[in-house]
C-alpha cells in the first residue's frame, strides 16, 4: 500500500443544489409513492409496541459510539506518536497493533475477546470472587473495548500521518522559542496535528457507528438488537430491517451534520 | 489497456453468471448453522452428523426426495424459509401456535421436555421463585426464550439471549449467567461433555402447551401441501418399519417421539 | 478430546481442513464482490460524471445510502431481499423459479456494497485525470468508447490504486459479516469448531492468523500492482 495515509471515502455529502429542478420533483414524486406503497402495504403495526426499547436501543448505540469513539482516540494519539517519534521497539509495538487490528474483521476480535476470554475465566474460579468479576461478566465492557481498540487502530494511522505532516519549520521555531520538548509537543505539536486530523475524524465516526451493531452478537442491546427482536417477535422479514436502515441513515446525517458544524466552529487557514 | 477491460469485462460476465441459476430440483433442508448436539452438528471433516441428520436421510430416502443440508443462521432461519433460500427446516423446531402463523409445520417427529442447568455450586429450582434475581441464557428465536420471557421475565436479573444454544452454554460454564434454558436432551448432551463438568440440572419446567409447543416438526412454507403429505406419509412409514428405533438408539436411551 | 495444534491439523480430528475450505470460500465472496463492486463502480462512476439529472441522482442516493447504513443491515436486507427480487422477476418473466446458490447471493450481497465505494474512488480518480487530455483524444476524433478505452481508464488508473487496494481489504474482511446470516466462510466455521471442540481461543486466533496473512499477501501484491501501475509517473507532485 501507499505510505500515505489513504482515508476511507466514507460520507461525503452530496452538494446541496437547488431541491426543485424539474427532474428532482418528479424523483420526489416517485419516492413518496414508494414510502407511501410501503408504509400502506408492508405491516407496521408492532410499532407502536417497540418504540420505547428502540428508543432504549438508539440511546445506547450512541453510547456506545460516544465512549468508545473519545477513549479510541485518546488511546490513537500515542499510538500515533510513537511511530513518528518513538523509540524503535514502541514504534514497532504500535504499528503491528495496528497492522493486527486493521487486517482482521472485527467481528472475529469481538468473539475473540468475548468467547475466547470467556473460555480462560472459566479456569480460574479465584477471578469469580475477585472485585473485577460483577464487570468481566457483563457483556458491555467487551462490546466496549473491542469497538474502542478498533477506532485506535485506524484512528491511530491517521495521527501517525497528521504527526508527520506537521511542518518541521513550525516544530524547528517553536524550539526556536526555548520551549521544552513537552512544552512543544502540548502547544504546538499536539494541536496541529489534531487540526490535521479532524476532517478525517467525521469519517472514522461514521465507520465506527456502523461497527456497532456487532455488539449485538455477543448480547449487547443496542438499537441493532432491539430490531433482531422485532424480527424474531414477528416474523416478518423485510420491515424492521427497513425501519433499521433508516435509522442508521438518520443516525449518520445527523452525525456529519455535528462534525459539519464542529468544524465551520475551528477557525482554519489554508496552507 | 486491454487487461483492464478485460478485468471488466470479467466482472460484469462473473457477475451475471452469480445470478446464473439452477433449475430447482433438490430440497434445500435448513439446517441452524451451529452445533447442536446431540442432533445437529459440524464434524472436523466439515459433514453434518447427529440425530437429526439420520432422521432428514431416512425420511427423505422414505419419500424419495433429494435433499441437500443447507445451513443458515438460526435467527433467520424463517425468513430464509420464506423467501425461498430453503425448502424445508430440520432444526428442533417445536410446532407452536406463533410460527403457525407464518409457517406450516409436519407432524410432530421428537418431543422433548425443557429443562434449566444452572452451577453445581449454587441450589435453586427451575421455577419462577427459584430463579428470582438470576440471570438466565437463552437462544433468541426458541420457545425458550418466549417461555422465559414469561414466566421468569419479571423475577429474573436478566434474560440474556444468545445466538446460538451453544453460546450460551459457554457462557454459563465461564459464569457469565447463571442459568441456561433449553431443551432438556440438546442440554444434557452439554452436561456429559468436558464442558459442561461445572453444571447439573436443576429440572423441567413446567409445561406450558401455548408457548412450548406440541413437539417438533419440520418446517415447511405454507400452502405446499404436496411435499408436507410426502413427509407426514415418510414420517408415519419410518415409525412403523423400525428405522427411526433403528436410527435413534444410535444417540438415545430412551423413546425420543415421546407420548 | 485432542488439544492444542493437534485440533488445527488438516485431517480429522483437526479441523484445520474445515478452516482453510472456509478461508476459500471467504476468498471466493471476496474476489466475487470485489469484481462485481468494481463493475458497479465503473459503472457508476461514469453515470456520475456523464449521466443525466435523473441517472446521477439516483446514484448519489444508491452511494449515499450504502455508505451510511451498516455492512452488517445491508448484508441481511440484500441477503434475504436480493434473492427474492430475482426469483419474483423470473417468475414475472415467466421462467421457473430458480434457487440462487448461497455463494451468489454473498457476493451479490459484498458486490453492491463495494460498489457504492468503488463508485466513489473511481469517479475521484476519473476527476484526477487532467480535462485537457481527454479534450485531445476528443480532438484528435476518438470516439467516446475509445476515449474511454484508451486515455481516460488508462491515465486514472494510478489515481485510483490506493483507493481500490483499500476497497479489496475491506472486502476480505466484509466476508465475515456474512457468518450472521449462516454463511460457511472462514469466520463462521470458525465458530462452529470452536464451539464443537470448546478451545475458543486456539481457533479464533488461528483464523485471525489466516485473515492476516490474506492481508499481508495482499500487501505485497498490492505494492506490486502499485509500482507497475505508476511507471512513467513523477515520482511526487499528488499523494
Amino acid at each position: 500500500m501507499s505510505k500515505e495515509t489513504f482515508i476511507m471515502p466514507a460520507y461525503i455529502p452530496p452538494k446541496a443544489r437547488s431541491l426543485f429542478e424539474p427532474h428532482r420533483l418528479f424523483l420526489m414524486t416517485v419516492f413518496v409513492a414508494i414510502v407511501f406503497c410501503a408504509a400502506w402495504f408492508m405491516r407496521w403495526d408492532w410499532l407502536p409496541r417497540y418504540g420505547e426499547r428502540l428508543a432504549y436501543g438508539v440511546w445506547q448505540t450512541l453510547i456506545l459510539l460516544f465512549w468508545s469513539s473519545i477513549v479510541g482516540f485518546l488511546f490513537a494519539v500515542p499510538i500515533g506518536l510513537v511511530q513518528v517519534t518513538g523509540p524503535r521497539p514502541l514504534a514497532w509495538l504500535a504499528r503491528g497493533f495496528c497492522s493486527i487490528i486493521r487486517g482482521t474483521p472485527i467481528l472475529l476480535q469481538l468473539w475473540l475477546l468475548y468467547y475466547g476470554l470467556g473460555s480462560i475465566f472459566a479456569q480460574y474460579p479465584e477471578l469469580r470472587s475477585s472485585f473485577l468479576w460483577p464487570y468481566l461478566r457483563q457483556a458491555w465492557p467487551y462490546g466496549f473495548t473491542s469497538l474502542m481498540i478498533s477506532f485506535a487502530a485506524y484512528e491511530g494511522e491517521v495521527m501517525r500521518g497528521a504527526f508527520a505532516g506537521v511542518p518541521r519549520g513550525e516544530l524547528e521555531a517553536a524550539r526556536a522559542f526555548g520551549m521544552g520538548r513537552f512544552t512543544m509537543f502540548r502547544r504546538i505539536w499536539l494541536p496541529r496535528a489534531i487540526h490535521r486530523a479532524l476532517p478525517t475524524l467525521s469519517g472514522e465516526t461514521v465507520l465506527q457507528l456502523k461497527s456497532t451493531p456487532l455488539v449485538a452478537t455477543i448480547t449487547v442491546i443496542d438499537v441493532y438488537a432491539v430490531i433482531s427482536r422485532v424480527r424474531q417477535d414477528t416474523f416478518l422479514t423485510y420491515e424492521p430491517l427497513l425501519l433499521l436502515a433508516l435509522i442508521y441513515l438518520c443516525l449518520t446525517g445527523i452525525l456529519v451534520a455535528a462534525f459539519r458544524f464542529l468544524e465551520s466552529r475551528v477557525p482554519t487557514r489554508e496552507t | 489497456m486491454k487487461n483492464i477491460i478485460r478485468t471488466v469485462a470479467m466482472a460484469v460476465a462473473i457477475g451475471i453468471a452469480s445470478f446464473g441459476a439452477v433449475q430447482a430440483q433438490e430440497l434445500k433442508v435448513g439446517f441452524a448453522a451451529e452445533p447442536y448436539p446431540p442432533f445437529t452438528s459440524p464434524d472436523a471433516n466439515g459433514k453434518w452428523i447427529g440425530w437429526e441428520v439420520d432422521f432428514m436421510d431416512a425420511i427423505c430416502a422414505e419419500a424419495k426426495l433429494k435433499c441437500v443440508i443447507t445451513p443458515v443462521a438460526w435467527d433467520g432461519i424463517i425468513p430464509a424459509l420464506t423467501t425461498k433460500k430453503i425448502d424445508m427446516i430440520i432444526g428442533s423446531m417445536s410446532i407452536t401456535e406463533e410460527r403457525l402463523k407464518t409457517i406450516d409445520f409436519s407432524d410432530k417427529y421428537y418431543n422433548t421436555p425443557t429443562g434449566i442447568i444452572g452451577q453445581k455450586s449454587e441450589k435453586f429450582a427451575a421455577t419462577p421463585e427459584g430463579l428470582k434475581g438470576k440471570i438466565i441464557g437463552v437462544q433468541v428465536s426458541t420457545i425458550h426464550q418466549d417461555y422465559a420471557n414469561k414466566y421468569f421475565g419479571p423475577g429474573a436479573a436478566e434474560i440474556k439471549e444468545y445466538q446460538t444454544q451453544d453460546e450460551a452454554n459457554q457462557d454459563l460454564a465461564a459464569g457469565r449467567v447463571d442459568a441456561v434454558q433449553a431443551d432438556a436432551i440438546a442440554l444434557d448432551a452439554f452436561l456429559k461433555s468436558d464442558a459442561g463438568k461445572c453444571c447439573d440440572l436443576k429440572g423441567n419446567v413446567k409445561d406450558d402447551p401455548a408457548i412450548l409447543g406440541a413437539g417438533v416438526g419440520v418446517g415447511l412454507r405454507k400452502g405446499e401441501t404436496d411435499l408436507k403429505n410426502k413427509i407426514n406419509a415418510a414420517i408415519k412409514a419410518i415409525r412403523a418399519n423400525g428405522t427411526y428405533d433403528k436410527f435413534s438408539k444410535k444417540y438415545f436411551d430412551f423413546d425420543v417421539y415421546g407420548g | 478430546m485432542p488439544s492444542g495444534l493437534e485440533l488445527l491439523s488438516l485431517s480429522p480430528p483437526g479441523w484445520g481442513g474445515v478452516m482453510l475450505a472456509g478461508l476459500v470460500a471467504s476468498l471466493e465472496l471476496a474476489v466475487g464482490g470485489y469484481l462485481l463492486g468494481l463493475a458497479i463502480g465503473v459503472g457508476g462512476a461514469f453515470g456520475k460524471l456523464y449521466g443525466g439529472p435523473i441517472l446521477r441522482d439516483l446514484l448519489e442516493v444508491y452511494t449515499t445510502v450504502i455508505r451510511a447504513v451498516p455492512e452488517l443491515v445491508l448484508i441481511l436486507l440484500l441477503y434475504y431481499a436480493g434473492t427474492d427480487a430475482v426469483s419474483q422477476l423470473f417468475l414475472l418473466v415467466g421462467l421457473p423459479a430458480v434457487d440462487i446458490s448461497g455463494l451468489a447471493a454473498g457476493i451479490f450481497v459484498i458486490g453492491v456494497v463495494q460498489g457504492a465505494y468503488s463508485t466513489e474512488v473511481l469517479r475521484g480518480a476519473i476527476k484526477a485525470v487532467p480535462s485537457g487530455q481527454i479534450e485531445a483524444a476528443r480532438a484528435y476524433g476518438m470516439s467516446p468508447l475509445l476515449t474511454l478505452r484508451r486515455v481516460t481508464l488508462p491515465a486514472m488508473l494510478p489515481h485510483a490504486i490506493p483507493g481500490l487496494a483499500n476497497l479489496w481489504m475491506i472486502a476480505t474482511k466484509d466476508t465475515a459479516l456474512l457468518a450472521v446470516v449462516g454463511f460457511s466462510e472462514l469466520t463462521l466455521v470458525t465458530r462452529q469448531a470452536a464451539g464443537s471442540t470448546k478451545a475458543y481461543m486456539t481457533f479464533y486466533l488461528a483464523a485471525g492468523m489466516l485473515y492476516l496473512l490474506v492481508t499481508l499477501v495482499s500487501n505485497i501484491v498490492i505494492a506490486l500492482i502499485e509500482r507497475h501501475a505508476r511507471r512513467g509517473m513523477p515520482r511526487t507532485g499528488w499523494t
